[in-house]
């Protein structure tokens, strides 16, 4: 096997499009994992840790550019006020050496349909700047993924950063698992809210073959708001509004049965997320308290 | 010791402590294990040795056609490719029956199972070379359900027998009586993993004479000895052994994994061979707890006392036999749990099927019918509209009172003190929503609540485990004790082959050489072969059985020192006792210093210490004067939070009370009922070997979950010593009871948060929700 380990972005890409095989790993909280369980024998290993590049975030324009390689302990630390709905999801990862090592980036590409970071990264919009020797684009994250450990990087490509707007309104995100920490989601659900457009966004987690919104339920909350003006003048929401955004997230759901929980339960347990979420990020929004986590 | 002795860091388990008997010195080996410095079977390294990997059936039932080696034989760096026909001598071993090859031959009983071995210059090396290894299997259909097993004649027999291990009965009083009101329940339990963190592993270097050192983690030597010598053909003294570092144990070490394996790829090769399995192969490399399918009617009078108990309990063993009898034997002895029940009618079948084999787990064939008998005490007491606690304690076994099986209980069964105890430890308190920790709610560090849908239960649990082996079984232990004068010192010396595992048998030695001798510097051997057997560390035994050959051996040696002592100053020996390194009489105070009689001699004595003669269960109604040894007890309460609309538990509390007997050190005791109850909480709410078409489905981490520090709650732990006057110092077992009582005790707090009837455990979410609401 082949190790690389460039220094320098550029570096990186290089090796990248001279390897199209390279598995990259950064942190190698799934790729190690899986080489040590005899799953994967890469050809070629592109060790990212030492692009400093990688490990950066920035606010350009409004926008929050997080480097590839942030790990999960930093996403929580330094980015925890921006995004909060990140911040609860990345407390969510394993244990704290996994969230020391493990980075934002690595759980795009894993492209795990449990895949933590996902669903708020939906619910607020981010985008996932992708970089080759060709060149830069930006691909909305809710179309990265094309399936089960699968996503639409070309074999020449890196990923760069995420790009994702501050948050402008509460966030939230709950996770299942069947025990009370260091558990794989056995379905996950995130919610933002985005007063300042009018709008709700939402992220599903192992509901799905990818990470998918629940565009419906978001529309449909968003109309209501809008329509008895709640937005700028919040009221308790009525329990039939949060009961139908329950119904219309679950009904986004296309789950299996696997070792880790039933289609049933997930369902079920999706449409319980959602209500309490939407509890949540309401009250914070009436009245400016974050709810807890 | 050989002379490629294989590296160590330091281990310095010989390191004299202070503390006797009823103290709680610091374990020789806890500041090394904290600090990562322990060293464990899988740090073992020698010069220039290779590594062995195991190639194991993909099928759980198959007829094996041919095995072609050629392909991973010719893999540069491969030194060699066993199959069956390498083995030298018995290709069979097995605890109890002997059933089970080293290496299949003409079938695979179970996914998992070895049927090849390579030894390479490097694991990856032997790992590729492995794949290359050729066999054409003829697929056969698994028999997979363990009641149709010991009933259905027309399944596949997986030996050539048939299906059944054991069946055993037990009939006491009127089998057929009646009784004002009947409450029944069928109940499952899912199979439970030992869960030790560190791997199977042993390292295994050729001798010139011909045999093998074999350095290994293991919970009997002897037991391995015998089984790997038969099998390599070699006598007992050619294949020694040395016990490693452990990485935890609980029932999964008791069978062969690596054993043989290794020392044939050493003694093939002429070099030193290591193997370690990892994580995944660890899964399908030992047996596990039996899963059970138990069918139970209670009959009671309109006061709660027990008129009758009828059961009938289906263990799977899997596909060989292992520690399956055993299972049935204390199952059903236990089966009524530590109750005074005048009749009873229970059957015991424990089978073969194609599922993993199942064997020793901490609790043996206690846990599975505590779940039912626990759980069938609480139909009882919601039946009559009585207290759980009053109608336990109104049917509690006490002493002078006899078991299922006639054995009269001729010590302190303190059952209803347990639960009177327990039942008064202090409340955690209730939950109060304006400090809103996650970490405190069910679902933890996920966010699932912030108090929504969260209920509190109690639930109360309490068990009876046999200590030692049963059933006529001589399961003695042998210590070796020298005292000599070392710098001017006293110094003992404590040699058994009694393996520590964690549970701190090592530390408990030193307590009682100390004790008895009045030395404070004692050191222990090493475990070897070199010494006369130690049997297991089960069957909660240790303390018992080895404490009871080192205290014999150190009377031995006393006696040999006085005698010397009473000529000399013309003193009555039984005037003179051993304290602080002199020797002290009762008539003219401190004689002299124990290094001046020892001079320069050594005095060295080797003791069995054997327990009380146990006897077989009648075939007919298990019948047995003296079926076990002793009995221990411990009493849980659990206190639970549920969401009841995710179905997450949070364990609040997990509170004990046991009889030890006599704690010999007292923090390792709350330390054994601290682990146990963990276990026992594992198994209530998370711990399951997901088993389908006789495949694993979740070996991993990952996927087979064990308690993290966020599911287990402080513990009260309340001890107390009413001590077995026929053991060594009254000691009762520690280990094992905990495990037991804690899982009925968290299911019916459960229960009582969610009103479900839960009859399987590990409890999931899909048990609790209700769905379609």
């Amino acid at each position: 096997m082949d190790f690389l380990r460039p220094t320098h972005w550029r570096d990186a890409l290089d090796a990248k499009a001279h390897h199209p095989d390279a598995t990259p790993i950064a942190g190698g909280t799934d790729v190690m994992v899986e080489i040590n369980f005899g799953r994967r024998r890469p050809s070629t290993l592109l060790d990212l840790t030492g692009v400093p590049e990688l490990t950066d975030w920035s606010l350009d324009d409004g926008r929050l550019r997080i480097g590839a390689g942030v790990p999960y302990a930093r996403l929580i630390d330094e980015l925890g006020d921006r995004l909060p709905g990140l911040a609860i999801a990345s407390r969510t990862v394993g244990s704290p050496q996994i969230r020391n090592r493990g980075t934002l980036g690595g759980n795009l590409a894993s492209a795990s349909p449990a895949g933590d970071g996902h669903p708020p990264l939906l619910a607020s919009d981010a985008e996932v700047e992708v970089q080759s020797l060709r060149g830069t684009r930006t691909v909305p994250v809710g179309e990265f993924f094309t399936g089960v450990k699968r996503h639409v990087l070309a074999d020449d490509e890196l990923i760069a950063a995420v790009h994702v707007a501050p948050a402008t309104g509460a966030q939230q995100f709950s996770k299942i698992g069947t025990r009370n920490a260091m558990v794989i989601a056995v379905c996950t659900f995130a919610v933002a809210l985005h007063p300042e457009q009018q709008r709700v966004g939402t992220g599903l987690g192992s509901a799905a073959p990818t990470p998918r919104p629940a565009t419906e339920a978001a529309e449909f909350l968003a109309a209501e708001l809008t329509d008895t003006d709640q937005w700028n003048r919040p009221r308790p929401l009525p329990e039939s509004v949060v009961r139908r955004f329950g119904e219309l997230v679950a009904a986004t759901t296309a789950p299996i049965d696997d070792v880790r929980g039933t289609a049933n339960y997930r369902t079920h347990a999706m449409a319980v997320m959602a209500r309490r979420t939407l509890g949540w990020v309401w009250n914070e929004h009436r009245t400016g308290r974050q709810q807890c986590a | 010791m050989n002379d490629h002795a294989p590296a160590r860091s330091p281990q310095d388990l010989d390191d004299a402590i202070a503390g006797g008997i009823g103290e709680s010195p610091i374990r020789p080996d806890g500041a090394l294990k904290v600090r990562g410095e322990y060293a464990y079977s899988s740090d073992l390294w020698a010069e220039d040795m290779l590594w062995g990997v195991t190639l194991r059936s993909p099928h759980p039932s198959a007829r094996i056609r041919s095995i072609d080696v050629s392909g991973a034989l010719k893999t540069p760096g491969v030194y060699a490719v066993l199959t069956h026909e390498d083995v030298p001598g018995d290709n069979l071993y097995g605890l109890k029956d002997v059933d089970q090859p080293v290496l299949a031959s003409d079938v695979v009983r179970y996914k998992g199972e070895a049927v090849a071995l390579v030894a390479a210059d490097h694991p990856e090396t032997a790992r590729r070379a492995r794949e290359r290894i050729d066999v054409d299997y003829e697929v056969l259909e698994p028999v997979t359900d363990a009641e149709r097993a010991a009933h259905d004649e027309t399944l596949p027999k997986v030996h050539p027998d048939g299906n059944l291990v054991r069946y055993q009965p037990i009939l006491k009083g009127d089998p057929e009586a009646t009784a004002e009101v009947v409450v029944s329940g069928t109940y499952t339990l899912g199979m439970q993993d030992q869960a030790f963190l560190g791997p199977e592993s042993g390292l295994a270097i050729p001798a010139e004479d011909g045999g093998v050192d074999l350095y290994l983690a293991t919970q009997d030597l002897h037991s391995d000895q015998a089984q790997t010598a038969r099998a390599l053909g070699l006598p007992q003294e050619k294949v020694r052994m040395t016990l490693s570092g452990v990485g935890g144990a609980f029932g999964g070490r008791e069978d062969l994994s690596i054993q043989v394996h290794v020392c044939m790829l050493a003694l093939r090769t002429g070099k030193p061979v290591k193997m370690v399995y990892d994580r995944e192969e660890s899964f399908y490399g030992h047996v596990h707890r039996h899963p059970a399918t138990m069918y139970y009617e209670h009959g009671a009078d309109a006061d709660g006392r027990l008129v009758y108990v009828r059961a009938k309990l289906y263990f799977d063993g899997g596909a060989y036999s292992s520690k399956t009898p055993v299972v049935v034997g204390n199952g059903t002895t236990l089966g009524v749990g530590p109750y005074v029940v005048p009749n009873v009618r229970i059957e015991g079948w424990g089978v073969y099927t194609n599922n993993p084999p199942c064997g020793a787990m901490r609790g043996l064939g206690a846990v599975q019918p505590a779940l039912a008998y626990e759980a069938q005490l609480d139909k009882l007491a919601e039946a009559l509209d009585m207290d759980p606690v009053d109608v336990r304690i109104r049917n509690a076994i006490s002493r002078g009172e006899s078991i299922a099986t006639g054995q009269v209980l001729d010590y302190p069964a303190p059952v209803a003190e347990l639960l009177e105890r327990v039942r008064a430890l202090p409340m955690p308190p209730e939950r109060d929503g304006t400090e809103l920790d996650i970490r405190e709610l069910p679902g933890g560090a996920s966010n699932t609540t912030h108090g929504e849908g969260v209920y509190r239960g109690v639930g109360y649990g309490v068990c009876i485990k046999n200590i030692c082996y049963a059933e006529g079984a001589d399961d003695y232990s042998t210590a070796r004790v020298r005292l000599q004068a070392l710098g001017g010192e006293p110094a003992a010396m404590v040699h058994t082959a009694a393996a520590e595992v964690g549970q701190g048998v090592v530390t408990v030695q030193q307590q009682i050489t100390r004790s008895e001798l009045g030395v404070e510097r004692v050191t222990v051997h090493p475990n070897d072969t070199d010494v006369g057997k130690a049997g297991s560390s089960s069957a909660s035994r240790q303390t018992y059985m080895t404490g009871g050959a080192v205290k014999t051996a150190c009377e031995a040696v006393r006696r040999r020192l006085l005698d010397r002592v009473a000529e000399r100053f013309g003193e009555a020996f039984g005037d003179l006792s051993l304290a602080g390194g002199k020797i002290v009489s009762a008539s003219t105070g401190v004689l002299t210093e124990i290094v001046d009689v020892l001079g320069d001699e050594v005095i060295e004595e080797t003791r069995e210490y054997h327990h009380r003669e146990t006897y077989p269960m009648d075939a007919e109604d298990g019948s047995s004067e003296r079926v076990q040894v002793q009995h221990a007890f411990s009493a849980h309460r659990a206190v639970v939070d549920v969401d009841v609309e995710l179905g997450l538990v949070k364990v609040v509390a997990l509170d004990c009370s046991q009889d030890v007997g006599k704690a010999v050190n007292p923090d390792a005791v709350v330390g054994q009922i601290q682990g146990g109850s963990a276990q026992g909480l594992g198994l209530a709410v998370m711990e399951e070997i997901r088993v389908g078409d006789g495949a694993i489905r979740n070996p991993s981490f990952t996927d087979y979950l064990i308690p993290t520090i966020l599911d287990t709650p402080p513990m009260k732990i309340d001890v107390i010593e009413r001590g077995d006057p026929n053991s060594p110092y009254g000691v009762r077992g520690v280990g094992e009871p905990p495990t037991i009582s804690s899982t009925p005790a968290v299911v019916a707090a459960v229960r009582a948060a969610t009103g479900k009837d839960l009859t399987h455990v590990p409890v999931s979410p899909e048990h609790v929700v209700d769905f379609g609401e």
